[in-house]
């Protein structure tokens, strides 16, 4: 990170100040990285270690089988169907509520009345917790008491069990996903659309660019740092969604709605199969180091 | 951006179309969330034929009886106590860790930070089999510090990215000052840096209350105790306990997620750029 900071003490008072500097130290720095080493660094690090292991947890592991657990993992058919389910979160955000948090901020950045109160009703979902958030869709989506079964009613339609079909139960959490972050993502667009230049816009328009003109060869060029942002925010978080999924799905049925990390605690962790468990933990992190230090060699070189 | 004209002419079909598309929106998000706390009043039965209207009966026994009953209070204690220890214990060991990174030079600091920083990159997920079985080994497991440690030790990096930079902005002449008048570097951190840093502890103490808040991973894989529950492992085992029975289930979701909406209410402009600062600046 950062360059090195110049001495900040002048050398008037050298001689005192380092004994200062050196209680600082040793004072101070010490409890974040014995916290980050102990429950951070450590546990992804006996992650590879346990990854070699036929283990259920108890005692010592001493059943050494190599490589195999990431064999079985990557046997296992549900694997592919939760990498895919990541995939498919990953397009979703970035063909569907990308362009809609972008549309919206576009609309919202204006100043009218009521667009304070629509920025906040649109931000509210993303600070729910993703339990309840879950459980709301789980009522919205069932099939004898939901606002959707009660739509396909009215139309003389049977209702249909939308979490608990293969063919429908990934589209429904897709919707939830949506419905939850393109309000963060839209504030993101905001905060970046307020601190533009405006002189830059006004520009444009004294030269005589229509409207689209000015935002499609101005604003949205203007936003691209806060593009990639957004991008790197939605993949990140697509590797990490669990919480939504639970009260939904649990990942079902039949695996279908799983997501890495679901996956990662329906077969590894409630099962108490820690070395299959910390593979796919392994795996899940070399996707997310690997993922982020591309995207920040290749997108995100200047910032 | 030329918005002027935009509001001022009644009769462009851009504004209906924007007006009708921001409507929309509006209905996508507002109706779950108004189905949920109208469903709380209702019975099982109208719930059936009316998901989504006003109650022809307002029923408040439903929202009467969790106020009332023990189990709500327990679960938002346990909530209150995780999510407080999280934040200020992070508050505390990142501060400290922040001012050593913005104010003292030694050799490695940047090695160290970039260390720290590796914690932006993965979620906990990865590591919370072998972090359970440290838990399990220090004997924290099923207890509330058995969640709030790895907590904080996950919300540090970005919490030390946070504070560092606004510690650094301090005007170091003040340090130089303080220090040529005796003031040593714990003192001038406890009553010049602290104090001058208040919006940006409020800051990254929003976000990390409103993640360990939320929290569902850790404490469900580090508690094994009803008592113990924080809210989300809670609303789970409830829901699970009346598992069709929608209107009490409502009730219940829509009274536990009202601290939150009430928070937000109160502290929006903290929230909205601790949220998306901490995302931009990270």
């Amino acid at each position: 990170m950062g360059a090195v900071e110049p001495a900040i003490a002048p050398i008037a008072v050298r001689g005192p100040s380092w004994d200062g500097r050196l209680t600082v130290l040793v004072l101070f720095l010490p409890p974040a990285l014995l916290l980050f080493t102990l429950f951070v660094v450590v546990p992804i690090g006996e992650a590879a270690w346990y990854s070699a292991f036929s283990w259920n947890g108890f005692g010592r592991p001493t059943n050494w089988i190599g490589l195999d657990n990431y064999r079985f993992v990557l046997q296992t058919r549900a694997f592919w169907l939760a990498l895919r389910n990541n995939g498919l979160i990953i397009a979703v955000s970035l063909l569907v509520q990308l362009p809609l948090a972008l549309t919206l901020a576009l609309m919202l950045a204006e100043r009218f009345r009521g667009a304070v109160a629509l920025r906040m009703l649109f931000f509210m979902p993303y600070i729910l917790a993703e339990i309840a958030t879950g459980l709301i869709f789980s009522f919205v989506y069932d099939g004898d008491y939901g606002l959707v079964a009660s739509i396909w009613r009215a139309f003389g339609r049977e209702a249909p069990h939308l979490l608990a079909s293969t063919d429908t139960a990934m589209l429904a959490v897709l919707i939830v996903i949506v419905w939850k972050y393109f309000g963060f993502h839209m504030m993101l667009f905001i905060a970046a659309l307020q601190s533009l230049d405006k002189s830059l816009i006004e520009a444009a328009r004294i030269d005589g660019a229509t409207r689209s003109q000015t935002l499609r060869h101005v604003v949205i060029p203007l936003l691209y740092p806060t593009i990639r942002l957004s991008v790197f925010f939605a993949i990140i978080g697509s590797l990490q969604l669990f919480d939504l999924v639970m009260p939904l799905t649990r990942g079902g049925p039949a695996d279908s709605s799983n997501t890495m990390v679901s996956f990662l605690y329906n077969n590894g962790i409630s099962r108490m199969r820690v070395g299959y468990g910390s593979a796919i933990g392994v795996i899940l992190f070399m996707t997310c180091v690997t993922f982020a230090f591309t995207y920040k060699r290749w997108f995100m070189r200047d910032e | 951006m030329s918005n002027v004209e935009i509001t001022r002419a009644p009769f462009d079909p851009a504004v209906l179309y924007k007006a009708l598309f921001l409507g929309l929106v509006a209905i996508f998000v507002a109706v779950p969330l108004l189905a949920t706390v109208l469903g709380g009043f209702k019975t099982l039965g109208e719930l059936r034929v009316n998901p989504f209207g006003l109650p022809r009966h307002w029923e408040w026994q439903n929202y009467a009886d969790i106020l009332f009953s023990q189990r709500y209070w327990q679960l938002l204690r346990n909530s209150l106590i995780i999510s407080t220890l999280t934040v200020t214990l992070t508050l505390i060991v990142a501060s400290m860790a922040a001012f050593t990174f913005a104010h003292v030079r030694f050799f490695g600091s940047s090695m160290l930070l970039s260390y720290l920083t590796l914690g932006l990159l993965f979620p906990a997920a990865t590591a919370v089999l072998p972090l359970f079985i440290k838990v399990r080994d220090l004997g924290l497991l099923d207890t509330y510090l058995g969640v709030v440690l790895p907590q904080v030790a996950f919300s540090l990096a970005m919490s030390i990215l946070l504070l560092r930079r606004f510690f650094k902005d301090i005007p170091y002449e003040l340090l130089e000052a303080a220090l040529v008048d005796g003031c040593s570097y714990i003192k001038f951190f406890r009553y010049v840096t602290l104090p001058l840093s208040r919006p940006i502890l409020a800051t990254v103490g929003t976000i990390t209350f409103v993640n360990s808040w939320n929290a569902y991973l850790l404490p469900l894989v580090m508690l094994n105790t009803d008592a113990l529950y924080p809210w989300p492992l809670g609303i789970m085992v409830y829901q699970g306990e009346y598992s069709s029975e929608w209107h009490l289930i409502l009730a219940f979701i829509t009274l536990t997620i009202l601290p939150t909406i009430i928070l937000f209410l109160l502290a929006q402009k903290h929230i909205v750029a601790g949220l998306t600062a901490g995302a931009v600046k990270g």
